[in-house]
Formats: structure tokens, C-alpha cells, sequence
């Protein structure tokens, strides 16, 4: 029984990652570009709902869905235009750019909002939870895996099926070949950013559910998150759901079955995932290619 | 630096600083040289050797906790137990302890644990070829590791609040003038034999493959080299030389917190050596220098914004002066040969910038 507690206590934490993980994947993965404001664009989609909680009431985590998807998608769209443009190439740099942007928008959020947590109400609906035989899947827990392997639905429909996203696939794959068959990169570049970073906004949304919004909200989970796109394999949705989920799991079971877990955890999950790499250089799943490098 | 820098830069820090400083003003200046000393490993490491080390925290919190620890036993006494492990209910000392008490341990260990951990690391992640981003993603999540590991075990490493109250260091008094003046010069000596180390080591035929490697790491495989040992070594060396600046943070400044080697904390460790010059040792020593005496100095008038100015450091640095101060000169010169304003080039996302090749 205990086993099944914490392999739902890992999937819901895996769901957490995901989310936060699901928009890197495809900015590091198409533009090798390590958005370290990422994790301030998650909090950003938190602060939406927060913002949105006068208006819509009880429901301000559903209103909030599709409003912090756009704010997070235009802050990425606006940190891409204005700076990370200026980047490619410079993989590393763009690293240490963009955690200048992350303080920057931390401390804008602290003056903005306060330095205290603020709490954002779960709608009624989703207070309670479901009993499995002694098991209790309290029902916020359920709607954010929903919302994970709803993000990933839809962004393999997105993938699949739409001009835009087959041209996504196209630049990540050979971005010299997709420019001279006629893709105007840039532009599905700029897309690709929206797009991420309108995911974090979603993850964001996800986390006032399972507690308080602050400024450094975000910041907590950025490295895991990179954790899960470095394991699964830059730009694959299927290595970040398997690593993610896998990441989650790892971290429940360690942290039930060592006494003083939490601290150990993160120092397990970072062994294993040094030890994957070992295996696998690049990540689960890698695209081919004939190129060195 | 030529020669006549080197000297003034000596008579400066050794006799200048200490006559002219307050007491209090020397021991903010020891801090900055600690930081400094760290610069000198991040130098080699990033601008030498391309490794963008994002986890330099937890070298230097090695150093510094095995010294901790050490300043913490000698402070208790023999047989008695270091003051914040009867706050926490241990009733005899954790087995880990027991050999710090010896000082030529303490000594050995402030240089080897880095060591060690960086080989572990550099080994496993340099031979499997994981390079640029990878890497730094990797170092930066052993910095977090490493902190809430240090923050979850309360009774061995003192948790959230880590080592305080350390007043004596190897026979010095930490609370008189004269000693602390002493300890500054330790610190300044041990920052000058760093950078003249480093210096040799980057002048050294090594020095020179290891540039080679950062740009061209396959060129130099091909040519029968092992990019994988040079870059260990490289890394080797600057968690020796942020193990040590910890170690004599902590008489510097008394404690020892998670706070001080976390991802944040790892990241400023960067930033001072990127404002300076990441290719100029000289400029990574003044850039930590110039970017911590900046914090104390903001941190006093305007608290509430220096994450601004800190953030948009970090972000005037990148795209004006990527190569610090140290290299806006040669940035100009180019910019002059070129006749014209810069132009970003798109280069070919998620590659590392094409190799420059002459025909």
C-alpha cells in the first residue's frame, strides 16, 4: 500500500515536472537556448491566477489557464526579440543573459506583489479526492496530471497535424536545411519561444494548486526541470515525459524509504541521472544525425 | 599582467590596504580576496577551458565546511561536542567529525574533497563527451544537491543556520585587530600564489591544449590528445582553488551557511568573473573584486535594488561586453577593424559557433 502511495505521490510530482519541463525542452531543444527565466515565467502564470482571483472567484485557476498561457508567451516572446536574438550560437552565454532577466523579474515580482506568499483559492469542484481502496488521490493532484497529459496531447497534435508545427520539427531537426527549403526560421523561432514559454505560464497555473505563490516560486523548480530535458534528450516530448514521470517516481520512493529522505533525494536523482548519461551522452532519445557535434 | 601591474598590485593589497583600511573595511576586503581566489579557478575552468562551472558553490562550501568543521572542534575542546549539536540532540560526535580534529587532515582535505568530487564528476561527464550546456545544467544541479543536503542533515552540518560562531583560527584570535590584520594578509598571499600559479599553468603548453580544446574540442581528439583528461584536470584545479578560498572564508568571516555555496550563491561566484574579463585572469581577480565591494555597497544604501542592478549586470555584460572589461579593449579594436557596427550573425542554433576557418 505504501509502494502505490508514493508511485502516486511520484506521478503527481512527475506531472509538476513536466509541465515545467515540457517548454524547455523545445527552446533548449530548437534554439540551444537555456532560458534560465523560464522558471520566473512559471511564476509569472501563477501570479496570472492570483491577478485573475477578484475577478473570476473560485474558478480563477480555470480563467486563469488560457490568460497565463498568452502573458507567459508574450514575456518569452519579448525576452527572445529584444535579447536572446542577439544570442544564437552562444548557447552558454544566453545562460547567464537570461538569469540576469530571472533576478530582474523575481525582484519586479517581489515589488510588485510583495515579498510574502499570497494564496490563490482551488475551485470548490476540486477539493476532496477520490478513495481507491484506502488510497486517497485528492482530486488537485489528478486535475494537474490531466493538465500534463493534456499540454502533451496537444503539443504532439500541434507536432503532427499543423503547418506550424511540422516547421518546428523541421528547424529542430536541420535548421540550414529547413531555412533553404523555404521555412523562414525566425519566425518559427519566435513561435517555438511563445509557445514554451506560454507552457510555463500553464505549469504555473498548475502550481497555485499545490501551494503558496511567491517570488522565487519558479527558481525552485528550473533545475530540476533541466534535469528532465538533459535525461530525456533535447527537443523530445517523449524523453521528457519518460524522464519526467521516471524523476518523479525516483524522488517519492527515495525520500519514503530513506529516514530523512528529502535531503537525500535530489542527491539520488542527480547520481542516477549522471549515471544515464554514462549510458546515454545525449539523452534518451536523440535525433540522428551524421553531423560531429 | 606585466610586471609593474603585478607590483603595484602586491605593494596595494599587502601594504596600502591594510594601513589605510578600518578593520572593518580589511576584513570586507579578506571576503572579496576569498571570492577572488575562486575567480582565478572559474578563469581557467571557463575562459581557458570553455566549462561553464555553475557549481563552483559547492567546491568552495567543501573547503570551508571541512575547515568549519575543524575551527568548530578545536573551538569545543577536546571530547566536547560543537555547540549546535546539543541544540539538535546529538549526544556524541558523528564518526564523520572525528578526524577533523586533527588539523594536517583538515589541511589535506580542504584541497582534496573538491578534488575528488571534481574528478568523479569531470571524469564521468568529460569522457562521455557531455559538453557546453549539458554540463553546466549538470554542475548547477549538483549545487542544488548538494545544498539541501547540507541543509537536511541538522545534527552533522549544522542545517539552515551551518557553522557559526567561530572566533579562533590556528592560534589566531578572530576578535582582535592585529590578528585579523594577519589573517587578511594569509588570504592576500594565498590569492597572489593562486594567480601566479594559474598563470603559469595557462602560459604552459598544457595551457595552450587546453585552449585548443575549447575551440575545437573533436580537431584536438583528432590529433590523438584526451580532451576528457585535460578538462578534468582543468576543473581539478579550480575546485582546489575555490576548496581553499572556502576554507579561509570562514575565519574571514566567522560562519559558514548553505546560503553562502548555493545556486544563487555559485552564480555571483560567475558574474564578477564575467564583468572582469572570463579570458583575463587579471580581470576575473578584479571583476569579483569590483562586483562584490558593489554588493556590500548597494546591500548598505539600496537594498531593494540591487537584484535589479544585479540582473542587469548580467544582462549589459552579455550583450555589450562579453568579454568584461578586461576585453572591452580588444572588442573596440575589432569593432574599428571591422569599420562598421557588429552585426549578430545567426549562426546555426544549438551548434557551437562554427569554427573560423582560413583559406
Amino acid at each position: 500500500m505504501g509502494a502505490l502511495n508514493q508511485l502516486v505521490i511520484g506521478a503527481s510530482i512527475g506531472a509538476v515536472l513536466l509541465l515545467a519541463a515540457l517548454g524547455l525542452t523545445f527552446t533548449f531543444g530548437q534554439m540551444g537556448v537555456i532560458n534560465m527565466a523560464h522558471g520566473e515565467f512559471i511564476m509569472a502564470g501563477a501570479y496570472t491566477a492570483y491577478v485573475l482571483q477578484p475577478l473570476a472567484g473560485g474558478q480563477a485557476v480555470l480563467a486563469a489557464l488560457p490568460v497565463a498561457f498568452v502573458v507567459a508567451g508574450l514575456l518569452g516572446l519579448v525576452l527572445e526579440r529584444v535579447l536572446i536574438r542577439r544570442f544564437y550560437g552562444r548557447p552558454l552565454d544566453t545562460l547567464l543573459l537570461t538569469f540576469g532577466v530571472s533576478l530582474i523579474l523575481q525582484q519586479l515580482a517581489r515589488d510588485i506583489f510583495g515579498a510574502p506568499n499570497v494564496q490563490v483559492r482551488a475551485p470548490g469542484w476540486l477539493t476532496g479526492g477520490v478513495d481507491l481502496g484506502g488510497l486517497r488521490i485528492p482530486y488537485n493532484r489528478i486535475f494537474i496530471l490531466v493538465l500534463a497529459v493534456g499540454c502533451v496531447v496537444g503539443i504532439s497534435w500541434y507536432l503532427a497535424r499543423l503547418k506550424q508545427g511540422r516547421r518546428m520539427r523541421a528547424v529542430m531537426q536541420n535548421r540550414q536545411l529547413a531555412a533553404v527549403s523555404g521555412v523562414a526560421t525566425e519566425r518559427v523561432d519566435q513561435l517555438t519561444f511563445f509557445v514554451g514559454s506560454g507552457l510555463a505560464g500553464l505549469a504555473g497555473v498548475a502550481l497555485t494548486l499545490i501551494g503558496p505563490v511567491g517570488p522565487t516560486l519558479g527558481s525552485a523548480y528550473i533545475v530540476d526541470a533541466f534535469l528532465v530535458v538533459v535525461a530525456g534528450g533535447l527537443g523530445q516530448l517523449r524523453g521528457a515525459v519518460i524522464a519526467a514521470f521516471t524523476l518523479g517516481v525516483l524522488n517519492s520512493f527515495v525520500e519514503f524509504w530513506t529516514a530523512n529522505g528529502a535531503s537525500f533525494a535530489k542527491v539520488v536523482v542527480f547520481a542516477v541521472v549522471i549515471g544515464f548519461l554514462q549510458v546515454r551522452p545525449q539523452g534518451m532519445f536523440v535525433l540522428r544525425s551524421r553531423a560531429l557535434s | 599582467m606585466a610586471p609593474a601591474g603585478l607590483a603595484v598590485s602586491a605593494v596595494l593589497l599587502l601594504v596600502v590596504a591594510p594601513l589605510v583600511l578600518s578593520p572593518f573595511r580589511l576584513d570586507l576586503l579578506a571576503k572579496y580576496l576569498c571570492y577572488a581566489i575562486v575567480a582565478v579557478g572559474i578563469a581557467l575552468a571557463w575562459g581557458r577551458g570553455g566549462m561553464l562551472t555553475l557549481g563552483q558553490g559547492v567546491f568552495f562550501g567543501l573547503g570551508g565546511y571541512a575547515m568549519g568543521m575543524h575551527l568548530k572542534l578545536a573551538e569545543a575542546g577536546p571530547g566536547k561536542l560543537p555547540d549546535f549539536m546539543s541544540w539538535s540532540g546529538v549526544e556524541s560526535l558523528p564518526l564523520l567529525w572525528k578526524p577533523f580534529a586533527n588539523p594536517v587532515f583538515t589541511l589535506v582535505m580542504v584541497v582534496l574533497l573538491p578534488v575528488v568530487v571534481a574528478v568523479l564528476l569531470g571524469s564521468l561527464v568529460f569522457r562521455q563527451r557531455v559538453r557546453g550546456a549539458y554540463f553546466a545544467v549538470l554542475s548547477q544541479a549538483l549545487a542544488a544537491a548538494f545544498v539541501i543536503l547540507l541543509v537536511g542533515q541538522q545534527g552533522l552540518t549544522g542545517g539552515t543556520n551551518g557553522l557559526t560562531n567561530i572566533q579562533h583560527f590556528f592560534g589566531l584570535d578572530l576578535y582582535d585587530d592585529a590578528d585579523r590584520r594577519l589573517l587578511y594578509l594569509i588570504v592576500a598571499l594565498v590569492l597572489g600564489l593562486a594567480y601566479l600559479g594559474v598563470r603559469q599553468l595557462a602560459a604552459s603548453r598544457y595551457g595552450q591544449l587546453l585552449v585548443a580544446i575549447r575551440d575545437g574540442e573533436d580537431r584536438v581528439r583528432f590529433l590523438g590528445y584526451d580532451p576528457a583528461l585535460v578538462k578534468t584536470v582543468a576543473f581539478a584545479v579550480s575546485a582546489a582553488l575555490a576548496g581553499v578560498a572556502g576554507a579561509l572564508f570562514v575565519p574571514v568571516v566567522g560562519l559558514l551557511t548553505p546560503a553562502n555555496l548555493g545556486v544563487v550563491a555559485s552564480l555571483e561566484l560567475l558574474i564578477g568573473v564575467a564583468i572582469g574579463g572570463r579570458y583575463s585572469l587579471a580581470g576575473a581577480v578584479g571583476g569579483a573584486l569590483l562586483f562584490n565591494y558593489a554588493k556590500t555597497v548597494f546591500s548598505e544604501e539600496l537594498p531593494d535594488s540591487w537584484l535589479y542592478v544585479q540582473g542587469a549586470l548580467f544582462v549589459v555584460v552579455m550583450v555589450w561586453a562579453p568579454r568584461g572589461i578586461a576585453g572591452l579593449a580588444g572588442q573596440l579594436r575589432d569593432r574599428w577593424a571591422r569599420r562598421g557596427p557588429l552585426r549578430p550573425v545567426s549562426y546555426p542554433a544549438g551548434a557551437d559557433r562554427p569554427q573560423e576557418v582560413s583559406t
